[in-house]
């Protein structure tokens, strides 16, 4: 078998996504002996051409350029993966979508006309056909590292669809909500990080987005029973996933 | 009668005891704002005046005028996550054909300390499960010879409902020792009762006084009068009835827009054993491993046949969890699936009460019943 071709892709987006790549650093030597890099812009600026087996692809959808330079890139992958909140939710930049983005390019901007924009940021899942993806802001170090050795085996990833509090209950950790009133997104929230934020005890910010058939409803009406105000339940959903947690509210 | 009484000295000693004798020591502390269960080295470790509040989805320390160390009702975690771990290797195997290679277990030998009548039951329940049929789980059985210092309640919660479970407030059979805990102007002190020989050859090494028949009549009057403070309490009917007559109840739909299907509820339950497995790779391929973990009847994918899930909704996933709980549970293993703990309730983070809606079906299913007639 020759070796498999693996392409990182940078749409709108921090590039924290693609360096959980870099931060594998005890399997990084592992995977440069099982893929070859072929475009890897954080690490080398060696590029090798398409076609791709394995494409990450990071960042949203938010020009008419990047619209189209994702036709391309899953033209060329045999299995296109979208990591992280702008990759498979629009991001924080996805505030826009619910706001007037002529306005703010014309307060942002000094020379407003040279900006070339949408008037939304969306998943990637919105424009092409994704394999898998992987939630957060950042991605999970062990997530990515699941769905490359998934691949190399020829086996289904492992990426539950759960609440974070499974994470949490498996980790034996208190409850913040219950135990300290600690207002806390976990269980609406798409598994995936381990728990993190509880783990040092604070609430869930829902960075990994919304898991499948939440019952966000249920929990804002806790959020309130905590001493949420209105506005601030509003920002607690509005923030790297905004766009798929307003469609869950 | 074999009762006796020793004080705070002797209950550490007791600790000393059982470590030396090889056991690993497990009992309640305090830990990121509420009483937990973990290793015990000393009885200075043990919450030593502190109490809980706690209510549907709600728990909070309180500190206590007194010292009382068993003063708490069940907390976040149950002894569940010794004997049924929530994540462990099942077996392993490698590229060079050499087979699959089952995981070596170093399993502790385990004394739990502190064990309530609730979760005492909760251990039989989970035993009868895992290793009660034909196919015993290997791993729940090496950790099952195990040392029990059970702690009579007197001091139930708010969302305690034992005494109609029929688990508590006493401590039932089962235990090496119990103990019933009593401060008081006499003294901080613990009735001891020895339930077994291996409890006898134990306690032999701890220092102890003979319990003059007015501190056992103290003990056995804390215990009593726990049972008339029950948070809570199961409607006294035939539940797995109930159940099978609530197939179709409107309440699943109502509890459904309050349920936030995070599994919460499944998890800290002490009898609730479900699992899933997950098979990991290196990334040579030259290593695999299989791994098992807890899962849940309110995760999608638990339900998960060839080409989707089959329990979408909210309705369907609390309805499968509470009938199976409170009635098929019966049917299976012959007994409820509840306790009476109360875990559920506190841990849901919205509160929702099993007891309340097994009242509001049990008292709608009667009125169907009615109706039909």
């Amino acid at each position: 078998m020759s070796t498999p071709t693996l392409g990182v892709w940078k749409f709108t987006s921090c590039d924290g996504c693609q360096l959980t790549l870099l931060d594998c650093e005890d399997e990084l030597l592992a995977l440069a002996g099982q893929v070859r890099i072929a475009q890897f812009l954080e690490a080398s600026s060696a590029v090798v051409g398409g076609p791709y087996d394995v494409s990450l692809v990071e960042g949203s959808i938010s020009t008419p350029d990047e619209a189209e330079r994702i036709q391309r890139i899953r033209a060329e992958s045999r299995v296109l993966v979208a990591i992280g909140a702008c990759a498979t939710a629009g991001g924080i930049q996805a505030l826009r979508n619910f706001a007037d983005v002529d306005e703010f390019r014309s307060v942002v901007y000094a020379a407003p006309q040279y900006i070339d924009t949408l008037a939304t940021s969306t998943a990637i899942s919105e424009h092409v056909d994704v394999d898998f993806e992987l939630r957060g802001c950042p991605i999970d170090r062990h997530q990515l590292l699941e769905v490359l050795t998934a691949y190399l085996a020829g086996r289904k990833p492992d990426l539950p669809d759960t609440s974070v509090c499974t994470e949490c209950k498996r980790r034996g950790l208190t409850c913040v909500m219950v135990a300290h009133g600690t207002p806390c997104l976990g269980p609406v929230t798409h598994a995936g990080c381990g728990a993190l934020c509880p783990a040092y005890g604070r609430g869930c910010f829902g960075c990994f987005g919304p898991m499948t058939n939440p019952n966000v409803p249920a929990l804002t009406a806790q959020l309130r029973v905590l001493g949420m105000a209105e506005d601030e339940v509003d920002r607690v959903f509005r923030t790297f996933t905004v766009s798929s947690f307003e469609r869950e509210r | 009668m074999s009762t006796a009484t020793i004080d705070v000295d002797g209950l550490g000693r007791l600790i000393d005891v059982l470590a030396a004798d090889g056991y690993q020591v497990i009992g309640p502390t305090v830990r990121d704002g509420a009483i937990v269960l973990a290793e015990l080295d000393s009885v200075d470790q043990l919450p030593s005046g502190w109490g809980v509040e706690v209510g549907p989805g709600e728990y909070r320390l309180r500190k206590r005028a007194d010292t009382a160390m068993f003063a708490h009702s069940a907390g976040p975690q149950s002894w569940k996550q010794f004997l049924h771990p929530a994540h462990r290797k099942l077996w392993s195997t490698d590229a060079e054909g050499n087979g699959f290679v089952p995981a070596v277990e170093e399993v502790p030998k385990y004394a739990f300390l502190g064990v309530r009548g609730c979760d005492l039951a909760a251990i039989g329940v989970l035993g009868g499960v895992l290793a009660g049929g034909r196919h015993p789980d290997g791993s729940y059985v090496r950790r099952r010879p195990l040392f029990v210092v059970g702690v009579n309640c007197t001091e139930p919660g708010g969302v305690c409902f034992c005494a109609s479970m029929g688990t508590g407030p006493a401590v039932g059979p089962g235990y090496d020792l119990v103990l019933t805990e009593l401060v008081d102007d006499d003294g901080h002190r613990f009735v001891v009762d020895v339930g077994s020989a291996q409890g006898r050859r134990i306690f032999d090494r701890v220092p102890s006084r003979e319990a003059p028949a007015d501190e056992v009549g103290l003990a056995q009057e804390a215990v009593a009068s726990a049972a008339g403070r029950m948070g809570r309490e199961m409607p006294a009917t035939d539940l797995a009835e109930v159940v099978r007559d609530s197939r179709e109840s409107p309440l699943w739909d109502d509890i459904a827009a309050r349920c936030l299907n995070c599994a919460n509820c499944t998890l800290v339950c002490p009898t609730c054993f479900c699992t899933t497995t997950e098979d990991v790779t290196d990334l040579t391929g030259e290593h695999a491993e299989r791994w098992q973990r807890w899962s849940s009847c309110f995760e999608l994918d638990f339900s998960y046949l060839h080409g989707g899930e089959v329990r979408t909704s909210g309705a369907s996933r609390y309805r499968q969890w509470l009938s199976h709980k409170l009635g098929t549970w019966y049917d299976q293993f012959g007994g409820s699936g509840c306790v009476g703990c109360g875990r559920c309730i506190a841990w849901c983070p919205v509160g929702i009460d099993l007891t309340a809606e097994a009242a509001r079906l049990s008292a709608a299913a009667k009125g169907s019943v009615d109706v039909d007639r």
